[in-house]
């Protein structure tokens, strides 16, 4: 039997003070980040700020300089570029500017790039461009979809533990939603529609790790019988510690695969699922409980099942 | 739950055979014809197989101030053939327009004959001023929303035309909401020319050239009353440089492109050019007819979308109802142009507000990388299993294919659309399924830490861990259901796969596991479990 966490002991209520810190350091760069989103101050995709991107597949190696001053000559001087490197592909992304009768600008874009630079002919691999309309609407839509997720989770939690329980595994939830987009904002990542949908699936999957140790509290305060709750949530989560921890493995070694092997479009959703795996973990053990624990206090009342 | 092993046996068998009867036939061409055609497909996402979106904004303000300034002309010169004199003229917003006469009855008069000529105008007297009266013509209510909702409905059936016409496979265009097209075209290498070619409104019209005034003083803004500058293209052959000459005509058209019975292209007359030949319906040519006999050696502009293509003089009276455009075309521009003048026009200008261009390259390249990453994250889950959990991991690993051979068999039978980032569910989908059986097989060990017998504390571990298993899932699939109602169409993709795999993981982790156990167990109780 090959066992990676034995019989530990660990007192995780007692690093609650740690836990709590840290966690709150990462939720206030997460609040720090939406709130840089609301004012169009963050790295926002296309598909949700409006504008255009173009991913061009050259022959032979560029010059970034030479594209750059080229846009800029064109009056694209905010477009950003980036390169992926070893495989001459280069990424345009050109934000809207927010007026309704904004041109397209794909289409002279790339007819510039094709006169300017005869000499190395490339595919044009995607053209994406964007009303802000409709990124304003795909925007709603993704705010509408995480708050009915949200109230859809508690309901079912408060429904299969109780309320209290729900809203800590909500809380928890949120925790980890916050963390990586503080996160990825710091890093200046690039936050799109797939980003959300990575967001949403962090909220969705960040759960089970919670559910899990929920169930074997619940299971404990009726079978155990210990004095105290924290004295019961120490004992439960180091009883699941060990397939707490395997689960996050399997997804995150999964996800990792995506991560390395996916190519570009999916680079940043797998960072951020990535991100939201070991978060989530973290939050399941350090959070989800020690809040329920804060809110119920001490006394053993049974859970109902 | 289930008692018998051979019937749980039986299901499994039965559901593997269905499986795979329905997945072959989208996985290879290689199958007889009469398998595949039967058989429902898994489609490929635009992501996958390159193809265009676009979201048109029909701009049905436009259609209807169109519409407005088109009966504003035509009343004018009902006025003038009845001699009532026209002061000034105004736009009224909302589809209306109004005329100012001097004083006298001019005013009355023209609202009477205006509201004769046109029933579908609402004609009102306006103030009456010691210097003159207006009359106000608005279009009635019905008329306004008879134009709004033939601007989609049209558009859309317009599109579709010149979609067959180009050649498209499966390509979808749908209304979305009062004012929007969905155009999805799978599959197609020529972005750019199949986008122009939806968007092009296409209005052909007939309009005479006024030769009486000068171009240069309606440059300056001296536009005389009827007429307006419109600017003829030409693209020189040797430099490939376009240059734009201005031109004055006639606002009112002679002929609209609604009276075209055909159009062809032909080769061959100027220079190896390519031209596109017209031929009129009946009322088309008895109209055509009598202009160019009212109007020889004037010159007649051929605009399409307020841009001369040519302007020929008028030689003599054109009886056979037929015509042609000439321009520089590319046999490619001359082809799409008589596919948009067969089509017909759009009802309605559009605007491109979204447009998500796919090359076949791409997509190919997304399919291959998207495929790596599941097959080595599926090798790296499988290999993890096996080595944490031993004899018990390969019994994970044996459900997992199942997993999956169900999951890609369930695509295809709802014809579900896989995209990139459903591919990105799948792997995720993989990684979450052996989730339930770590859950389970730290359950049984416990258990048999407990002291329990093997066999009791399988039994033991499958029952206690049930709930924490639906419950972890039920999360799970809440988030993916709300994604897959919210979603755009990759993302839709990625809810899709990730939803049914983790649905169907509740079968194949509880059931095709558990029956592996109770196999062993039922010829000879184990005496040890490696697990």
């Amino acid at each position: 039997m090959i066992e990676l966490v034995k019989n530990t002991k660990i007192d995780f209520m007692g690093l609650k003070k740690y836990a709590f810190s840290l966690s709150a350091a990462l939720v206030i760069l997460g609040i720090v980040g939406t709130v840089q989103i609301y004012r169009g101050k963050a790295n926002l995709g296309i598909d949700l700020a409006g504008g255009t991107s173009i991913q061009l597949k050259f022959q032979k190696p560029f010059s970034m300089n030479e594209i750059r001053s080229l846009l800029a000559k064109a009056g694209h001087g905010e477009a950003t570029l980036q390169e992926v490197s070893g495989e001459n592909i280069l990424l345009v992304k050109l934000r809207a500017l927010g007026n309704q009768d904004e041109k397209m600008v794909a289409d002279p874009m790339v007819n510039l790039l094709r006169q300017t630079l005869p000499g190395n002919p490339f595919v044009v691999e995607s053209v994406s461009e964007i009303g802000p309309a409709i990124g304003h609407k795909l925007r709603q839509d993704a705010e509408l979809a995480m708050l009915i997720s949200a109230l859809a989770i508690i309901i079912y939690l408060a429904w299969r533990f109780e309320f209290k329980f729900g809203v800590a595994a909500a809380i928890a939830t949120f925790h980890d939603i916050f963390s990586v987009v503080g996160i990825f904002w710091v890093l200046g990542l690039e936050m799109d529609l797939l980003f959300i949908t990575a967001l949403l699936t962090i909220g969705g999957y960040s759960l089970t790790d919670t559910v899990v140790v929920f169930d074997r509290i619940r299971e404990n305060i009726r079978l155990r019988k210990l004095k105290t709750f924290s004295e019961t949530i120490n004992l439960s989560v180091n009883e699941v510690l060990s397939r707490t921890i395997i689960t996050s493995m399997t997804v995150f070694i999964a996800v990792i695969a995506l991560l390395v092997f996916g190519g570009i479009v999916l680079r940043n959703f797998a960072t951020a699922l990535a991100m939201g795996i070991v978060v989530g973990t973290y939050s399941s053990i350090f959070v989800a409980s020690p809040v329920v624990a804060l809110w119920r206090g001490e006394k053993m009342t049974e859970v109902k099942r | 739950m289930w008692k018998s092993i051979t019937g749980r046996i039986t299901l499994i068998a039965a559901l593997t055979a269905v499986s795979i009867i329905v997945l072959v036939p989208s996985l290879t061409d290689r199958v007889p014809a009469g398998w595949k055609d039967r058989m429902p497909k898994i489609n490929l996402g635009l992501d996958l197989q390159g193809g265009v979106f676009l979201r048109l904004a029909v701009e049905i303000d436009k259609a209807i101030e169109n519409t407005s300034m088109r009966y504003a002309d035509d009343a004018r010169a009902v006025c003038r053939e009845k001699a009532l004199p026209v002061l000034a003229f105004q736009k009224a917003g909302d589809g209306g327009f109004s005329l100012r006469f001097p004083p006298g009855d001019f005013a009355s008069r023209a609202q009477a004959a205006l509201k004769e000529e046109f029933p579908s105008l609402d004609v009102s007297l306006g103030e009456v001023k010691a210097d003159g009266a207006t009359v106000i013509a608005r279009m009635k209510p019905a008329e306004i929303q008879a134009i709004r909702t033939n601007a989609v409905v049209q558009g859309v059936e317009t599109i579709r035309n010149r979609i067959d016409q180009f050649g498209v496979r499966e390509p979808q265009i749908i209304a979305e909401g009062e004012d929007r097209i969905v155009v999805q075209l799978p599959g197609v290498k020529d972005q750019q020319r199949a986008i122009e070619l939806v968007g092009k409104t296409a209005l052909l019209e007939f309009k005479l050239v006024d030769e009486g005034a000068s171009v240069e003083e309606a440059l300056k803004g001296n536009v005389p009353e009827d007429d307006q500058v419109l600017y003829q293209k030409s693209v020189d052959p040797q430099s490939g440089r376009a240059t734009k000459s201005p031109m004055l005509v006639k606002k009112r058209a002679l002929l609209t492109g609604d009276t075209i019975k055909t159009a062809k292209v032909n080769f061959g007359n100027q220079a190896g050019g390519a031209h596109v030949s017209l031929s009129f319906d009946t009322r088309g040519a008895k109209v055509f007819d009598r202009v160019t006999a009212e109007n020889v050696k004037r010159r007649l502009a051929i605009v399409l979308d307020d841009t001369i293509y040519s302007a020929p003089v008028i030689q003599e009276r054109i009886s056979g109802g037929e015509a042609q455009i000439t321009g520089s075309f590319t046999p490619e521009e001359a082809s799409d142009l008589a596919i948009v003048l067969r089509a017909g026009s759009l009802p309605a200008p559009v605007k491109v507000i979204q447009n998500v261009s796919i090359g076949p390259s791409l997509g190919l390249d997304s399919i291959e990388k998207g495929v790596r990453a599941a097959v080595i994250g599926a090798l790296l889950v499988v290999c993890f299993m096996a080595f944490y959990y031993r004899f018990s991991g390969m019994v994970a690993d044996f459900a997992l294919v199942f997993n999956i051979l169900f999951l890609l068999s369930g695509m295809a039978a709802f014809s579900a659309t896989l995209t990139l980032p459903g591919i990105a569910g799948i792997i995720l989908a993989i990684g979450m399924a052996v989730d339930s059986n770590v859950l389970i097989f730290e359950r049984i060990r416990e258990e048999i830490r407990a002291k329990k017998s093997v066999r009791a504390a399988i039994d033991a571990g499958y029952d206690k861990a049930f709930w924490t298993v639906v419950d972890s899932h039920v999360t799970t699939l809440i988030t993916a259901v709300i994604l897959f109602q919210f979603g755009t169409g990759p993302i839709k993709g990625f809810a899709v796969t990730l939803s049914m795999g983790v649905a169907i993981n509740l079968f194949t982790a509880l059931v095709c596991t558990k029956v592996v156990f109770d196999y062993l167990n039922a010829r000879k109780p184990m005496q040890a479990l490696s697990i």
